[in-house]
């Protein structure tokens, strides 16, 4: 008979950390990793020592002094006595507002492109072909740069629409104007405005929201969640009877009337720009900076984002579409409903990168003069502040925020539209 | 994200090259070039000619500096400047000498670490309209739209007149002189404000030069001159002596025609230590002895640089005016060489 003993517990050496295969890799990333953190370290170090030697520690004591200057295009109030930090938070609002808009507008003229050079209509394939390769094959600064000097050579100057047989006039019955300093359209008042809330009091953070706003979305908001429900009973009546009833007067209804009750009870009505001294005063003004960083940032992502649908949607297998005619379903009842949505699976993460990439090339505004993040902390107040570093780390910190957000917003939708495995 | 990471690490390593650097005297002397920051291109001040060549009342600053210092005043690379990109340019040590019409403030000096040796040019900030806007006055510029150059004095300038004035305006902010130009004759906007020197300047350079004019106030008091960098002060002494021996020369009565007989020595004293032919003030300095005879000889005096760049003689047409020797009436006062 014999026994059977477990076989000998084996000692931990120090040699097998090099030795053992086990452990190597370990022993190999955990030195690496040391060597990098010490690198870095070095760095920060020595610039630590440089400039506490030149007499410039770190210190962003700067952001509560007055900025002393002004900033064109503000969407909170804002004057030169106001600190750097408020005059960095006003950038910060230009930078996401070019950043949404430019989204969006890329997003649309994208998906339409790219679709359209599908087209088996051969003049309108070919001139989506040379949409795309012009635009993205040149610098998107370019764009930004050309179509500023275009704005600004060709539109007339406001003294232009000026005298008894001006040589410009606005359109639209007197209600838009067109001149080389941007665009002037009427803007939305409120006879009886519910006033604004003060969030933060006097900080340089505050925040006015508008009341008046907030009811407007808040009633859009609930006329398309009742819709939503007339929509879901409407279904569950086709899937019982087979019939769907009309429903379309009934869901616009909820949405309008209860929107349009509420404009009038809120009195609106529409301020109109008119020349008056220099310039034309009231309406909303669109700068031109604005206006030629927004067309240039959307037209140039606009190409890439024609590509990316147009390899979404060959990624499809030309089975579906002829399963699907098989059927008996329409051309773009196909593209709508078998389509699009397998292609969205290709399509959202390369979208997500040119999100990204639209809102960092949104730095480039300081070539048109317009006043986002890089042109207001990054720009004049590093300037007058002298503080070189603390500026490009907060710019960074600034920038890395926005863009994770976007990662996670749009991470957050891919999970929602990619293939559930059952 | 890798490009942010890459800036940073950019900015880092510029900054710990700008510390680095200590014996700027040395540098220059062994790279055998000064390294001179100007502005991107302002007609009189610092502009590159049909010949691709830097001329201007700046640039002969630089010349004037490389010339005592390497003994040939074209040893110099003219290293184009924005008004924003100047001082780290200064900073991170890419330039040795930034001469670039800047205007001397408290916290340029003291805050941003930098060093003004002196002044060469008294401003004051202006404003430019077009003659058909009927505007006669600054103070009847409400609502107008203003186009600026970004990271300069001239925008806070600008914020707190109209501010005190109670008037509101539309800053357009511009990254250099020719762009502004462009906008303000596209007339996408009213008023064109820097420095009066520079309007001058620019309006020179403009087709129809009488269909645009300079308002009568001027709003700030503008001393342009070259800065080094702060902590590097023999560097400093050059550059500064470097100007005053221009401003003096022109005092003295050297000029660049008679300068060659004036070296072989006269009966004053005061030009014969600048010349170096009496006394050890180029030793000092740490330069040979005829340091100064080579800076006023590159390209003449204070009065000469300024006649032949910015004068009245020149499409620039500038009036000397505060800008003339102390003896004159001006502002212009070198130190005694002793």
């Amino acid at each position: 008979m014999t026994t059977l003993s477990d076989p000998p517990k084996e000692q931990f050496r120090l040699s097998m950390l090099l030795y053992d295969t086990r452990y190597r890799s370990g022993t190999i990333q955990v030195i690496a990793l040391i060597g990098f953190m010490l690198l870095a370290a070095w760095l920060i170090n020595n610039t630590a020592q440089n400039l506490a030697e030149l007499g410039k520690p770190i210190d962003f004591g700067f952001f509560s002094e007055p900025a002393s200057y002004d900033i064109n295009q503000r969407l909170l109030d804002y004057d030169s006595r106001d600190t750097h930090l408020r005059a960095a938070l006003i950038g910060l609002l230009n930078t996401l507002v070019v950043a949404v808009l430019g989204c969006a507008t890329a997003t649309v003229i994208g998906v339409v492109v790219g679709v359209l050079r599908l087209s088996h209509n051969w003049i309108v394939g070919r001139l989506m072909t040379v949409y795309v390769e012009m635009f993205r094959n040149v610098p998107v600064l370019l764009w930004i740069v050309f179509i500023m000097a275009i704005l600004i050579e060709t539109l007339p100057a406001p003294s232009a629409f000026r005298g008894e047989d001006p040589a410009a006039s606005m359109l639209l019955s007197d209600s838009v104007a067109f001149t080389n300093r941007g665009v002037y359209i009427p803007e939305p008042l409120f006879s009886r405005s519910l006033g604004d809330i003060h969030l933060l009091g006097e900080a340089s953070l505050r925040f006015d929201v508008s009341v008046n706003l907030i009811a407007i979305l808040a009633v859009l908001i609930g006329g398309i969640w009742v819709s939503n429900i007339i929509k879901r009973r409407a279904d569950r009546i086709q899937e019982s009877t087979g019939v769907r009833p009309t429903t379309w007067y009934l869901r616009l209804g909820v949405i309008l009337v209860p929107l349009a009750i509420l404009l009038a009870a809120l009195g609106v009505h529409f301020g109109y720009p008119a020349l008056k001294g220099f310039n034309f005063q009231g309406g909303t003004h669109l700068r031109n900076s604005l206006i030629a960083l927004w067309l240039a940032l959307s037209l140039y992502t606009a190409a890439f984002i024609a590509e990316i649908v147009r390899a979404g949607i060959m990624a499809i297998s030309k089975g579906q579409t002829e399963a699907a005619s098989a059927l008996g379903l329409r051309q773009n009842r196909i593209m709508s409903l078998v389509i699009l949505p397998q292609a969205l699976r290709v399509i959202v993460p390369p979208l997500i990168s040119q999100y990204l990439n639209l809102t960092k090339n949104s730095s480039l505004a300081i070539a048109v003069g317009y006043m986002d993040i890089t042109g207001t902390l990054g720009g004049i107040t590093m300037n007058q502040t002298g503080r070189e570093l603390e500026c490009v780390l907060l710019l960074m910190l600034v920038y890395l925020v926005i863009s994770l957000s976007i990662s996670a917003v749009m991470n957050w939708y891919n999970e929602s539209v990619k293939l559930k495995e059952r | 994200m890798k490009k942010s990471v890459f800036l940073g690490a950019l900015t880092v390593a510029g900054l710990t090259a700008g510390a680095a650097v200590a014996g700027t005297m040395d540098d220059v002397k062994a790279r055998g070039k000064l390294n001179c920051g100007v502005t991107t291109g302002l007609v009189g001040f610092a502009a590159p000619d049909a010949n691709g060549e830097w001329k201007g009342f700046d640039v002969s600053v630089c010349r004037a500096v490389a010339a005592a210092v390497l003994g040939d005043q074209n040893a110099v690379e003219f290293v184009p400047t924005t008004g924003k990109t100047r001082f780290t340019a200064l900073a991170s040590g890419e330039i040795d000498l930034l001469a670039r019409n800047t205007t001397w403030t408290f916290s340029r000096d003291v805050d941003l670490k930098f060093e003004f040796v002196g002044v060469n040019y008294y401003d004051g900030q202006g404003f430019m309209v077009p003659k058909g806007l009927g505007v006669s006055s600054a103070k009847e510029l409400d609502g107008a739209t203003v186009c600026i150059q970004t990271g300069t004095t001239t925008e806070l300038n600008l914020a707190d007149f109209f501010r005190s004035n109670n008037i509101s305006y539309e800053p357009v902010p511009i990254e250099t002189n020719a762009e502004a130009q462009q906008q303000y004759l596209a007339g996408a906007c009213d008023v064109y404000t820097t420095d009066a020197s520079g309007l001058a300047a620019t309006r020179a350079t403009f087709e129809a030069p009488g269909d645009h004019v300079l308002l009568p106030e001027i709003i700030s008091k503008e001393p342009l001159g070259p800065l080094v960098r702060h902590g590097d002060n023999e560097w400093g002494d050059v550059v500064r002596w470097s100007l005053n021996a221009l401003i003096a020369a022109e005092e003295y009565g050297i000029t660049s025609a008679n300068i060659e007989e004036l070296a072989k020595g006269t009966n004053n004293p005061e030009i014969n230590r600048m010349l170096g032919t009496e006394g050890t003030l180029g030793e000092m300095l740490g330069l040979d002895a005829e340091w100064a005879k080579r800076a006023i000889a590159a390209n003449g005096n204070y009065a000469e640089i300024f006649a032949k760049n910015i004068g009245e003689d020149t499409p620039v047409g500038l009036a000397r005016g505060l800008n003339a020797q102390w003896t004159n009436g001006g502002l212009l006062y070198a130190p005694p060489f002793r």
